[in-house]
């Protein structure tokens, strides 16, 4: 509590006011999470933003020390654990360029595919929770009706609905199996149709333009010295995408737009979400209709294990095999920091190599921890109900801010 | 792109001769190193300067290299959005002297910094609010050096009978077990006994 006192006020000289301050969270169930914010208000008004973050610090990239390059690949689904192969697909292709090695084709392909469900997937949670955040119920079960499937797609690929465990250097795990490929076509065209009618819920609806228009709005210069990336600076107006600026694996063939905000306020953010998702879709039925036959991991067997059935059979694939689950392989003594556009802006991995079979130091760069950075910026001015819908608006979540 | 990388390198170095102290290029990734003291304007050139344009602090962090005289090193990793560049700049500090904060430049950087002390243990010279971030509050020691046991110290528990929450010395069931899988004919380069045949 501070009490400050003000000089000829309204209610004569010498009146106090009190700012008072407010915890925000961390059991909030608009904080998305442990975000536990001291703010401070005067009456309804927020004067200052202080988010303290950390309640979900799990020492990720500690633990990764400690762990061969292969075990460090599920604390990336633990990450932001709603687009979780985003993640893994960063760790992915850093280690493969320390290895110096480029998966096949089709692997490529997958991984393309699965980043895209995985970012319809987070958007999906974010635009329905936001809505719900600021007053809108019937989007997110609608959402989550789609997310279900989207689930399901990956548990045929991976095996586990969220911790995929399925991006890895040197390609994907397992092959897709038989007639994933159709079902998921089959469901882009019903998926269209789903946001047009997510559409038709919000875009003009009168309570929600009234609690997201002009409210948080991030300028394009101060988004960027912010650091931020993703959907957020492109709402801003910044027509910036990784997967076309420096593109990975094939998004370089792939045809699709990107698309921008004017006024950086959250129902840009909202807009350019949406917007996005209709742009994966283009990209998930390329994927599919181009994806090439083939292996769907490097053949080097010191860096992706044998088959199941060769190792039966090869003494040379056994002795692979073990030496791989047991030591690992070794990665070239070196640097990299490498970057994918994930759902929620540019995730990266600055990896250290130093010859040995664990990494030396693995730095995460998640997207949402510059944007909370900046909520003070946002939420000054703005009453606390807004605070919410800025959260909302971010897609914040403490998975990866707190690593 | 090689040479264009190469170039970009070299005409920083060139503009900025005081703070430079090496460049390389690998992987297409520059790497600048960097003195300490002249890091703010190093950083202010990389910014406001045209042939750069670094307008964003993408990522800053941290690295412990408790072998050296200046353990830690400090990334920051920059991008220009406009000709779509990224560079590396490095600095190297100790346990005691403080880095030149950048978070004037960018205020992306505040938080960064506050990562960086809370898990390391640099200080950041001139960082408005440098308090600990990530860890909890009071918590002692810095867990990302390299010497900070990944079990840590402390644990934390609700004890019963005085209704609150109370930290302990760390009691684990099981060891943490530190598996050496390192091949010897890999990870070793000198054998037991085999300084007696290099002496030769």
């Amino acid at each position: 509590m501070a009490e400050v006192v003000i000089g000829a006020g309204e209610t004569g000289p010498g009146a106090a006011i009190r700012t008072h301050t407010i915890n925000f969270g961390p059991q909030h169930p608009a904080a998305h999470g442990v975000l536990r914010m001291v703010l401070e208000m005067d009456g309804e008004v927020v004067e200052r933003a202080d988010p303290h973050i950390g309640l979900l610090h799990r020492g990720t990239e500690k633990l990764i020390e400690y762990k061969t390059y292969m075990q460090a690949v599920p604390y990336f689904d633990r990450l932001d654990y709603v687009s979780p192969m985003c993640q893994e697909h960063a760790f992915a292709l850093a280690v493969e360029k320390l290895l110096g090695i480029t998966p096949p084709p089709r692997a490529q392909y997958i991984r393309v595919l699965f980043a895209e469900i995985s970012r319809i997937l987070n958007h999906l949670l974010n635009i329905t929770t936001f809505g719900l955040d600021i007053g809108a119920i019937t989007p997110v079960f609608w959402g989550f009706e789609e997310r279900e499937r989207l689930m399901e797609f990956h548990e045929a690929a991976s095996g586990a609905r969220l911790h995929a465990n399925y991006f890895r250097p040197g390609g994907v795990a397992k092959d897709l199996p038989p007639g994933l490929t159709d079902r998921i076509m089959s469901w882009t065209e019903s998926f269209v149709c789903f946001v047009d009618d997510l559409e038709t819920l919000l875009n003009e609806n009168r309570i929600w333009k009234q609690r997201s228009v002009d409210i948080g709005v991030m300028p394009l210069e101060e988004a960027l010295a912010w650091g931020w990336s993703g959907p957020c600076l492109r709402a801003s107006g910044a027509a910036w995408d990784l997967r076309k600026a420096q593109p990975y694996d094939v998004y370089a063939e792939m045809d699709f737009d990107i698309p921008v905000g004017r006024n950086g306020d959250c129902y840009d953010r909202y807009l350019v979400r949406v917007a996005e998702m209709r742009e994966s879709v283009k990209i998930i039925r390329q994927c599919i209709e181009r994806m090439p036959d083939g292996p769907v991991k490097t053949q080097d067997h010191k860096i992706t294990p044998p088959s199941r059935a060769e190792m039966k059979t090869s003494m040379e694939a056994l002795i692979h095999h073990f030496k791989l689950y047991t030591e690992g392989y070794h990665v070239p003594a070196g640097e990299t920091y490498t970057v994918v556009e994930a759902p929620k802006g540019e995730f990266g991995v600055y990896l250290i190599a130093d010859g040995t079979n664990r990494p030396y130091r693995c730095k995460i760069r998640a997207p949402g921890f510059a944007h909370l950075q900046a909520m003070d910026r946002l939420a000054k001015g703005h009453m606390l109900a807004d605070t919410v819908a800025i959260i909302g608006s971010l897609d914040i979540v403490f998975g990866e801010i707190d690593r | 792109m090689t040479t264009t990388l190469a170039s970009l390198a070299e005409e920083i170095a060139t503009s900025c001769p005081q703070a430079v102290l090496s460049w390389q290029e690998r992987r297409g990734e520059i790497r600048i190193d960097a003195r300490r003291e002249h890091l703010r304007e190093l950083m202010r050139m990389l910014r406001d300067d045209p042939r750069f344009a670094f307008a964003q602090l993408m990522d800053l962090c941290g690295v412990d290299w408790p072998d050296r005289l200046q353990r830690f090193d400090v990334v920051y990793n920059l991008l220009a959005p406009v000709p779509n560049r990224r560079v590396r700049v490095v600095v190297a500090t100790d346990e005691t002297t403080p880095v030149p904060s950048v978070a004037e430049i960018w205020p992306a950087a505040g938080w960064y910094e506050r990562e960086a002390w809370d898990l390391f243990g640099i200080v950041f010279e001139g960082n408005p609010d440098l308090r600990r971030l990530l860890t909890d509050y009071g918590f002692e020691g810095h867990p990302l050096r390299k010497d900070f046991p990944l079990t840590g110290h402390v644990e934390l528990r609700y004890d019963e009978e005085t209704k609150r929450l109370v930290y302990e010395p760390v009691k684990l069931a099981q060891d943490f077990r530190n598996f050496d899988f390192l091949s010897p004919w890999e990870g070793m380069t000198t054998l037991p006994g085999d300084e007696k045949v290099h002496r030769g």
